[in-house]
Order: structure tokens, then sequence, then C-alpha cells
């Protein structure tokens, strides 16, 4: 943990969007440095981008419904010295534009940064065309992209924070409702870095984005099971914390992934790339299989993909027992 | 092409080969990138880098890279192929002269192709430029008619462009693009407009070339040696 991180106790715990965390950070950036500049298609206040346009008029252009120009009009910006951040929902905004993101601004090698709102099942009632599940494959196979899915609010502030002092193109990705708290306190975000919030040497459970707090819920379930797992928060997906995954992996001697998104491609995949190279361990991936989400609310749809912590119990500890039998 | 190249890198662009970033220079953003042979050798000829590098086209370890890329060359503003992105890209830069740097003097060059305008990304630019009335932007369409599967009329047809682009908010001008003057006076046209502005370059695709002229079959296939030769010998005549 860093220095000023503490970990949101349970009568501590809340909810709130991790949107809304980005919304002040972005405004906060913008008083830090002026080159800070915001471009949305035509979603800012859903985005919350609209806490940086009130206090930062002058450095909010709107760009319509038009996510191929969001980025490239971005790029031309960074292209002039600004640091301009985008934002739109996930679906469109690396879902659409995915192209002109590797061209303009990665191959450009300009400081753009895509700011996904909306990502994953818990847009819930939208159904599958605005659930995106794809972003973190789609992002993470670019070259110069930074990849950071934030676990809450506070966190998602301090990233939004640490990306707009960063040289690199940058994803960030945010949910749309309202999910618990993980940080009571969050210090200073360090890209690359990720963070270990329990301890346990059963299993050790990396997760990312929204399904950390599940991941953290779920250890305490495990627990009265009498499984003792550890739990790693890995906020920066790419460049991944290798160090972090290979000492988990040294000290469980079993991973678990878990990601709200699609599992090929995603941090299951990033972590089982780490480890099948460096540090072969048993890796079950949690995530979406290979379909697409459907309408009803977050957290029943959640729940029927099995991302809930008691739904992500059963899976863990059957993975555990069949290891065990046949190791 | 070549023709209005020549004009922007030796007459109407303020640059400096010696500084490829000096702060007060106009920026040209080259959006269909697979001309970039054009763009090389306009760098060239100005002293960007030497001419002897020229013939180092796409070759493993140039810098002359097959569509160009910033990082590759000097005088290389943003990398591009992909079609449709150089038009939102320098209405950004615009956007940031006028707006943010309030530096009204220096301008925006883009060439596009006419191809190209299939692309949605173009006129979701051209609606943003019109918007934001960025009139230190100057678009350049070559306008040769022919794409990679035919006469633009039959792949995809553009019908009047210039009305097209008027109807998006923007001030178009017809210009003859083997024509120097012609060129000329519509720059010289553009720095008075109140709107974002194109230029419409008429050209023939391989002009002066007899063999190659409006075919459209030559829009991405190299010549012989031979074939070479003898259109190095007929544009020689011309000149």
């Amino acid at each position: 943990m860093n220095d000023g991180m503490v970990l949101a106790a349970a009568q501590e715990r809340s909810a709130e969007p991790i949107r809304a965390g980005f919304g002040r950070g972005l405004a906060k950036a913008g008083e830090q440095d002026s080159k800070v500049v915001a471009l949305c298609a035509d979603l800012t206040e859903s985005t919350q981008m609209h806490l940086f346009r009130d206090r930062h008029p002058d450095r909010f252009i709107q760009v319509g419904v038009a996510e191929q120009n969001l980025v490239t009009v971005a790029s031309g910006l960074a292209h002039a010295g600004y640091i301009p951040f985008t934002s739109s929902y996930a679906a469109f905004s690396p879902g659409r534009n995915w192209e002109q993101i590797k061209t303009t601004a990665c191959l450009n090698d300009r400081p753009v940064k895509v700011v996904g709102s909306h990502a994953g099942l818990n847009v819930g009632p939208d159904g599958a065309t605005h659930q995106m599940l794809e972003d973190i494959a789609l992002m993470r196979s670019l070259p110069n992209m930074v990849v950071i899915a934030p676990a809450d609010s506070a966190e998602a502030e301090a990233a939004t924070l640490a990306i707009a002092k960063d040289p690199r193109p940058a994803y960030l990705r945010l949910a749309r409702d309202a999910t618990g708290t993980v940080f009571a306190h969050y210090g200073e975000f360090v890209i690359g870095r990720a963070v270990q919030l329990r301890e346990g040497v059963d299993v050790g459970i990396i997760a990312t984005g929204t399904m950390t707090r599940e991941a953290l819920d779920a250890a305490e379930i495990l627990m009265a099971r009498g499984v003792d797992a550890g739990v790693l928060h890995v906020p920066t997906i790419k460049p991944l914390d290798d160090e972090a995954i290979v000492e988990l992996a040294k000290t469980t001697g079993l991973i678990v992934t878990i990601e709200e998104a699609q599992r090929i491609g995603g941090l299951g995949s990033a972590v089982t790339e780490l480890l099948s190279e460096h540090r072969p361990t048993p890796v079950l991936r949690l995530g979406v299989d290979d379909r697409f989400g459907e309408s009803g609310p977050p957290r029943a749809v959640l729940e029927a993909f099995g991302l809930t912590a008691p739904s992500l119990v059963d899976p863990i500890v059957q993975f555990i027992e069949r290891t065990n039998r046949t190791g | 092409m070549a023709d209005f190249m020549a004009v922007l890198y030796f007459q109407e662009m303020r640059h400096n080969p010696a500084d490829p970033d000096w702060p007060e220079r106009d920026v040209f953003f080259l959006s269909h990138g697979h001309t970039a042979p054009v763009l090389y050798a306009a760098l060239a000829e100005s002293g960007y880098f030497p001419t002897t590098e020229l013939a180092t086209l796409r070759a493993l370890g140039s810098r002359l890279q097959g569509h160009p890329e910033r990082n590759a060359l000097p005088g290389i503003e943003s990398t591009s192929g992909p079609l449709g992105s150089g038009l939102s890209q320098a209405a950004g830069y615009a956007y940031a002269l006028r707006y943010l740097d309030k530096q009204p003097d220096r301008r925006v060059f883009v060439a596009m192709g006419d191809g190209e305008l299939n692309e949605g990304n173009v006129w979701e630019a051209a609606m943003f430029a019109a918007a934001h009335s960025l009139t230190n932007l100057i678009g350049i369409v070559d306008r040769n008619r022919i794409q990679i599967d035919g006469d633009t009329e039959e792949v995809m047809p553009l019908g009047d462009l210039a009305a097209k682009w008027e109807a998006f908010g923007w001030s178009a001008i017809d210009a003859d693009g083997h024509n120097v003057q012609s060129l000329l006076s519509a720059f010289r046209r553009a720095r008075a407009a109140d709107k974002p502005t194109v230029l419409i370059a008429h050209t023939i695709p391989g002009k002066g070339v007899s063999f190659m002229e409006s075919d459209h079959r030559w829009h991405g296939r190299p010549p012989t040696a031979e074939q070479r030769d003898q259109a190095l010998r007929e544009l020689e005549l011309v000149l």
C-alpha cells in the first residue's frame, strides 16, 4: 500500500460511481495544469466531465456524437502541446474509434487520454450493445498505451491526476453504477503498481476495477469456509506489475483473476501470459466467458454472470480442490 | 498532387527546414498517407533531409516508411495511412492555435484524397471545423477522380464536391491543380475567407506520363525500371 492509502473498514464503506472520482480528478488536474483540456462526445454529465466544463469552460470542447473525431481532434490538440482528456461511453470510445487511437495517439506517441465510462456489465438495463467488455483486450494490445481500471472513485480521482502528468497515451476504464468503496483514503496513484490489499496463503486473487471490491468480500466468505485468500488489486493492467504478481504466485501457488470484462485478452490473459513465462502456476480466469451481456438490474446481471462476491466463492473453492487433487 | 505540394512548400506555407518544430510555423497534415513519396520529395527538396535518402523509400530500416510516421523523419507532423483522420487532427491543432494559444497568424493545412472523402470521420471533422469557425484551417482535396477500385463517381459518387463542403459550412474554391497561378489565387482567396476553406484541386493522376494518365490501376502499383525511365523522359520533355 502507498503512503496515505487506507482500506475502508466495513463501517466506513459507502457506494459511489467510479466515474464520479474521474470528474473530480479532472477538474483538479485542470487547476494544476493549464495545458489540460477536455473533449466530450455529447455525454458530458454522464461521463462527469461537466465538473471540468463548469470550472474551465474555455478549455472544454464539445465534439458532438462523433467518437472518431473525438480522439483525432484530441490528437491534434496534443500535437499543439496540450493534454487532452476525451470521454464517452467505453462502448463507443474505444469501441468505435480503436484505429484512430492506434494511429493518431499511440503510433504518434501523443498524450491523448481516452476515458471510457460505463464499461462492463454494470450499465445493466442498457443491455449488450452498451456493456463494453472487450475494451481491456483492445487497449492492452496497443504499444505505448497505459491501461487503468480503478477500483473505486477515490482511486479514479488519483489515477486521473496521475495520467494527466504522464506523457503516454492512456485508457481509463470507468463504471456507471455506484459500487462499494475500497479505500477510505488514497495517496498518490503510481502507474504500474499493484496493491496488496489482503494477505493469504491458500490462493492469490488478482482483481481489477469493480471486481476488487467483490474480491475482498469474496475473501471474507472464503475465510469463513477455511480458505485463506490473498487479494492483489491490479489497477494498472498495462504496464503490469510483474514483480507483485510473480511474488503472489510464489506465496500461494494458485492464482484466480477476476474482471468485469471478456476473459479473452483481459487481465486474466495478461496474468497468464506473465506467469507462463516466469512462474508457471495454475490460473483460474473469472470474467465474461466469450458471450455478450444482457439487460437487467446491474447487480442481477453481475450475479447471472457469476461476478458478485457470493457467486465467486464456489468456483474458487472448486478450483482449489480440483488443483490440489491433480497437483 | 506534386504541383500543389510544391506551391505549399515553396510558396504558401511558413516553415523552417532547419527547425522543423519552429514555434511560428504553419502546420501541414498529410491525411492520405499513401501519397507519402510526394511529401518526402517536398521535404527533401526543402532541406529537411538529404535528397539522396529518397531512394530508400520503403526499405527495411529506412526513415521513409511506406506511410509517413511522425517520429521517423523531420518535418512529418503526424502519422497517417488509415484514411479520414487528417482533417480532424488538423482541426484540433487549428482549434488550439485559435482559441487556446491565441496565435491567429499561424495556419494549418491538410491534404486529402478525393476517395478518402468516403470516410465518415472527414465529415465529422468538417462539421466540427465549421462549428468552431476555424478560419485558420485550409483543406486541399486532390480531386483526381480515381480510387483503388476505379472512378470515384462509380465506386461511391462524390458529385458536386464544392456544394457538399459549402453545405457543411465551409468556403469551397475550385482550382486547376496543375496550374500554379490558379493555386496561388485560390490560396489568396482562402486567406480572406471568414470560414474554414477547402481547395478542390482538380488534377489528372499521372499527368505528363502518357501511359499513366487517369488510369486508376496506377494508384498503388510501382512502375518497372523501364516504365520509370520512360516516365522520366516524358516528364523532362514537359519541363
